[in-house]
């Protein structure tokens, strides 16, 4: 195993399964099941062979491991360098543990083009994980940014009425962010003459330039975040977006921001995180209660999860700023079970949407009566979210807001505002949907899951269980390099501190 | 044997949970009935290990769960007194409620989804009191509060039912909003949230006397010194024990949660959930000891909801909510002996309460039964012929909640000793509360007296106002209704008589504190150096001891008086007052104050944060702003549909590029 490179094989298995894809040419019902069919399988044997990399995994070592170092352009030091380390491994499984749930998803809803859906599907996912994998900051930019390109695809041609609004924000505020983290690369590189993601790790920024540095990132970061006062793309890009797309989306691209803040802000600038952390601070816990207030009000349910995620997420930047431990761990885990409850909800929306083609939550009421096994997996869904202690929203957000009470208690009393109000809105929503009698026409036909359904809804309700009472896989694999992030942190900032100290003292 | 006490309700709700429907309902409640009653049966194995044993408190080790840095919480079962005095009230009361069920529900469509959610709730409330740590008692208490949910709103056809249900969750989530805080404060402070490293700490800062000085951690910008961070902390968590208990101000969700069927009040909402709260406060003892501050807060929460709920009961004509109310005000009884100190007579209250609330309750569920699901008092009245059996089982609980008795002897109900033992604590606790607590709870127990009266002349006596069709129907209840009320009644009688010596000790010698009591409780409550509640509490005026009693009978004839001599008295009263009753019958207007200062402004708040702030400020200025500048250029040169995604690939294009170059040149260099 060792020798085999995994990273590369897991990265770029669903690239071939594309490549598969993209040579049936024909477009007949035949041909359109072979291409599900191959999609499928690529992706649960990606899934698979990503699980040697847990499988081989060192919890005890902080560095990074299964790495692979191929020259790519030898003048600027440019290299194809991949690893993991206990921050990114878990990224990547739950990248490709969603990509099948993803497939599945779009198995009888997505009925035209469906051999470039697919392509697109399993290009992204290609991209998704080359983000968590690439050692080299230049690399990590190229996945970074190609990833938007098949969302965009995705939303813009197989999404709802007002996609082409919906892309062109997205547009806008990721060109923003982009732009600015792009100055940054050249900067860094220009400072430290390599875009080694290892060596920058070890390498030490001028205080001044770092507040730069720091800016440039977070203006990216935030927006993919998202975090408020940047998230407006985030309700749109959701609500157009086919039920797959909303589950990526929610589920991987979300991370990518918080994972750039845990693998670039916090260690390569940290004198700039501890200056800044107010700032995010304040962004974070307004983004908690603003958005949680904004989601009471929805009238549609995609809306309204896609506020409930901006909330989550700034449980999430709010941790990763902490710097102490149980801040960035509870971030981990909070995006790693965010990834799992939000998916999961986006695929109950699909459920019910493939049925009656609305998101509008005042056609629904009364479901329970006659989808009952929906019901009880929506309510599973649904207490996660709100982070009931015993499913997995509850260990990160508890976390977080542990972290953040050692960092700042005005933080941590506002931010725990937040777990009343995820109560009010999801209970409501739930009330609203499956909650009462049935006594709208077009609901009353409406059939209980079926098989395909719960295949895909089933696994998630006993993982979300699972960590949620047995958390442990994840916090073994992570500590070792938390422990060290928070280590590195906190010594750059105490030799700073000791370092003006001896100033002022000369 | 813990295990199965605990794990046996969990695997009830699996069983009937995942395959009741395929078992049918027969078996799904044989099944979770029978497991409660084996764990039923073993607690009460448990708590005479340590009533008549003498066992010491023990740990056991079940799973990992989270531990991050320093922080560090398993799952595992801590068994001392305290936690078998729970063990035993909870699956006691949760076989009987699952037995009476099988009977109240027999109508019901949906009866292994009932018994699955009863036998949750059971494990949840287990898990509760038999943690060893603050996060696994959170998990319970959450889990309570879900199962709480699930069961209130029940019939979900209801609309009343299912805003009952999220009513209880939301307000509940506030009352955690403070539990989650003081578990951060604690853990900061005692750097554990385990209870035996907080335990152990607080009691040797309690035995030193003082409380160390020096800031420890700022709290809201103020940088408090250990004092105050402790006053805070119980603070904090005294706010999580008013939600579940439904105490003033977070109370609104109580009675609402009447909406559920009438077994669930019986267990959730009046013997056991509920209690929580007394539970949290009991187990924390050695923490609030250390902070006067915060008891004296208990002592005024608690006496405050004993008076103001009783006044509300005293009018409300819906048989469920009269007893809703009692509920709360008992707990306010509880919580105003624990203020003073006095832990053995607030768990002992707890203890006694759960037997003849439980008892009223189910007792209203066969009244319910009886009459065709009607609830309302007025339109019953004469039903002591027909069911009579259910009509001397709730005069039982009744003489139980009114604490009839003769103080300095044997004879009296459950009640009696429990609400004796507080009213004398109370009356010697030395917090400036406890004047104030005294009087409030002195009246409160002749309106209990009052309604509970009410209670039993409006629904029995007089002549029947039921129409002629459903006094037709009435029947008593079947026997596997009526023998847990006979159980619950036996309880209700003769638990202070048998149970009040160790639980708050008898009248030994004056000043000492009975050795029966410390060897019971063998240290699961703690009380403080400067605490002589358990030493003064026998040694009060003979006036004191006779108060309940006294303030007892003058209710009981009011009530007579009101609601069988003359019937026409009330009405004119309530005419004359109509004001004051209105604002009783209303509930002190809360529900309307809270809808007005806290639900209408968030929703309009969120919807102009979503509209106005959303809508109009960020995307007016930001993207929607420059969506329109570059949709002219874009709209003149490219098709406007697929414009946008070329630009992006372009300029992203072009980026790499630009890096790739830049990174060349300067590399060559």
């Amino acid at each position: 195993m060792a020798d085999l490179p995994i990273l590369t094989i897991t990265t770029f298995l669903p690239l071939v399964g594309a490549l598969i894809v993209f040579l049936i040419w024909e477009d007949s019902e035949v041909a359109r099941r072979n291409v599900r069919m191959v999609a499928l399988l690529t992706t649960c044997l990606t899934f698979l062979v990503s699980l040697g990399i847990w499988a081989g995994f060192d919890n005890s070592r902080a560095d990074f491991q299964f790495v692979e170092k191929v020259e790519w352009i030898s003048e600027g030091g440019i290299a194809y360098h991949m690893g993991v380390d206990g921050i990114s491994m878990l990224f990547v499984i739950l990248t490709t543990f969603l990509m099948p749930f993803c497939i599945l998803a779009s198995w009888d809803a997505i009925q035209h083009r469906v051999r470039e859906y697919m392509i697109a599907f399993l290009l992204l996912e290609t991209l998704m994980i080359g983000v968590f994998c690439s050692l080299d900051i230049v690399l990590f930019y190229v996945f970074f940014e190609a990833g938007l390109i098949p969302m965009f695809i995705i939303i813009g041609v197989w999404g709802g009425q007002r996609r082409v609004y919906a892309s062109m924000k997205f547009f806008l505020y990721t060109l923003l962010g982009s732009v600015l983290m792009l100055l940054a690369i050249m900067a860094m590189y220009w400072q430290a003459g390599t875009t080694d993601i290892p060596t920058l790790l070890a390498y030490d920024f001028p205080a001044d330039m770092q507040t730069w540095l720091w800016l440039a990132f977070f203006a990216s970061f935030a927006v993919k975040m998202p975090m408020w006062p940047v998230h407006t793309w985030l309700p749109d890009a959701h609500v157009e977006a086919p039920t797959a797309g909303s589950v990526i989306l929610a589920g991987i691209l979300l991370k990518m921001g918080g994972y750039g803040f845990l693998r670039f802000s916090l260690p390569m600038f940290p004198l700039a995180s501890d200056t800044m952390q107010n700032f995010v601070f304040a962004l974070s816990v307004i983004a908690i209660i603003y958005t949680s207030l904004v989601a009471l009000m929805q009238e549609d349910i995609k809306k309204l999860i896609a506020y409930s995620s901006v909330a989550h997420m700034g449980y999430v930047t709010m941790g990763i700023f902490t710097a102490n431990v149980q801040g960035i761990q509870g971030a981990i885990f909070q995006m790693l079970a965010h990834g799992l409850v939000s998916g999961a909800l986006f695929l109950c929306v699909g459920v019910v949407y493939d049925r009656m083609h609305t998101r509008e939550i005042a056609a629904y009421g009364g479901l329970v009566n006659n989808m009952p096994k929906y019901a009880v997996a929506f309510l599973i869904f649904t207490m996660a979210n709100v982070g009931l202690p015993g499913t997995a929203g509850f260990v990160g957000e508890f976390l977080t807001l542990l972290g953040a009470f050692q960092a700042n208690t005005w933080v941590a009393i506002f931010a725990t505002l937040g777990v009343i109000l995820s109560a009010a809105y999801a209970l409501w929503l739930y009330r609203r949907v499956v909650f009462g009698t049935l006594d709208k026409e077009a609901l009353k036909a409406m059939l209980d899951l079926n098989t395909r359904e719960k295949v895909i809804l089933y696994p998630l309700v006993v993982l979300v269980i699972f960590f949620g009472v047995y958390p442990s896989p994840v916090f073994d694999v992570t500590t070792a390099s938390v422990d060290n992030l928070v280590a590195t942190v906190q010594a750059a900032i105490d030799s700073e501190a000791r370092s003006a100290l001896a100033a002022t003292g000369n | 044997m813990l295990h199965l006490i605990v794990f046996l309700p969990l695997l009830g709700f699996l069983i009937a949970g995942l395959f009741g429907n395929r078992m049918g309902a027969t078996a799904s409640e044989y099944v979770t009935t029978g497991f409660m009653g084996i764990s039923a049966i073993l607690s009460w194995v448990v708590f005479g290990s340590f009533w008549l044993g003498g066992a010491e408190p023990f740990t056991v080790d079940v799973l990992r769960w989270i531990q991050v840095g320093n922080f560090s919480a398993d799952w595992s079962f801590r068994v001392d007194t305290l936690t078998a005095v729970m063990l035993v009230v909870v699956n006691t009361v949760s076989c009987l409620v699952h037995m009476y069920s099988i009977g109240y529900m027999s109508h019901d469509p949906h009866r292994p989804r009932f018994f699955a959610y009863l036998s949750l709730f059971t494990f949840a409330m287990l898990m509760l009191v038999t943690s060893d740590n603050l996060i696994q008692m959170f998990f319970g208490w959450e889990g309570v509060g879900l199962a709480s949910y699930l069961l209130i709103g029940f019939w979900y056809k209801k609309p009343s039912a299912n805003a009952a249900a999220m009513k209880a969750f939301v307000v509940n989530r506030v009352g955690d909003f403070g539990f989650a805080l003081g578990i951060f404060g604690i853990f900061v402070f005692f750097g554990s949230v385990s209870f035996d490293v907080i335990f152990a700490k607080a009691i040797s800062i309690a035995e030193s006397g003082t409380v160390p000085d020096g800031p420890v951690f700022e709290f809201a910008g103020y940088a408090l010194d250990q004092a105050s961070a402790l006053t805070i902390i119980c603070l904090l968590l005294f706010m999580g024990a008013m939600g579940k208990s439904a105490q003033f101000l977070l109370h609104t969700w109580l009675p609402d949660a009447m909406e559920g069927p009438t077994p669930v009040s019986a267990l959730i909402h009046a013997a056991t959930m509920v209690t929580a709260g007394v539970f949290l406060v009991a187990r924390m003892s050695p923490v609030f000891e250390l902070s006067s501050t915060a008891l004296t807060v208990v002592t005024i929460f608690g006496a405050t909801t004993a008076f103001f709920a009783a006044t509300v009961g005293l009018v409300q004509n819906d048989i469920k909510r009269v007893i809703a109310y009692s509920t709360c005000s008992q707990l306010g009884y509880m919580f105003a002996a624990l203020g003073v100190g006095a832990y053995g007579a607030g768990v002992f209250h707890l203890f006694t309460h759960a037997f003849f609330k439980a008892l009223l309750f189910l007792c209203a569920g066969s009244v319910i039964h009886a009459v065709s699901n009607e609830q309302d008092m007025r339109k019953m009245g004469g039903l002591r012929k027909h069911i009579p059996k259910t009509y001397w089982m709730m005069v039982i609980g009744t003489i139980a909640i009114t604490g009839v008795g003769i103080p300095g002897t044997i004879f009296g109900t459950a009640g009696f000793f429990s609400k004796d033992a507080i009213l004398e604590s109370v009356w010697v606790g030395t917090n400036p509360a406890a004047g104030y607590a005294f009087w409030m709870l002195v009246v409160a127990a002749f309106f209990t007296s009052f309604y509970s009266w009410r209670l039993i002349f409006m629904t029995f006596h007089g002549k029947p106002r039921a129409s002629a069709d459903v006094m037709s129907h009435i029947h008593e209840s079947p026997n596997v209704m009526l023998v847990p009320l006979y159980i619950l009644a036996a309880g209700a009688l003769f638990a202070g008589v048998v149970f009040h010596t160790p639980f708050i000790g008898s009248h030994h010698e004056i000043g000492a504190v009975d050795p029966h009591y410390l060897e019971f409780w063998k240290g699961a409550l703690f009380t403080g150096p400067t605490n002589q509640i358990l030493e003064m509490f026998h040694d009060v005026p003979k006036l004191v001891k006779w108060a309940a009693v006294l303030v007892m009978l003058p209710g009981l004839a009011i009530a007579y008086w009101f609601y069988i001599r003359s019937p026409d008295v009330p009405v004119e009263l309530a005419r004359q007052h109509n004001g004051l009753y209105k604002f009783l019958l209303n509930k002190w207007y809360f529900d309307e104050l809270y809808e007005r200062i806290f639900i209408r402004p968030a929703m309009w708040l969120g919807r102009f944060l979503w509209k106005q702030g959303d809508g109009r400020i960020i995307d007016g200025f930001g993207p929607n702003g420059i969506a329109a500048r570059v949709q002219d250029v874009t709209a003149r040169v490219v098709k406007l549909q697929t414009g946008y995604l070329y630009h992006y690939a372009f300029a992203m294009l072009i980026g790499a590029a630009a890096l790739i170059t830049y990174i060349m040149f300067t590399g060559v260099k």
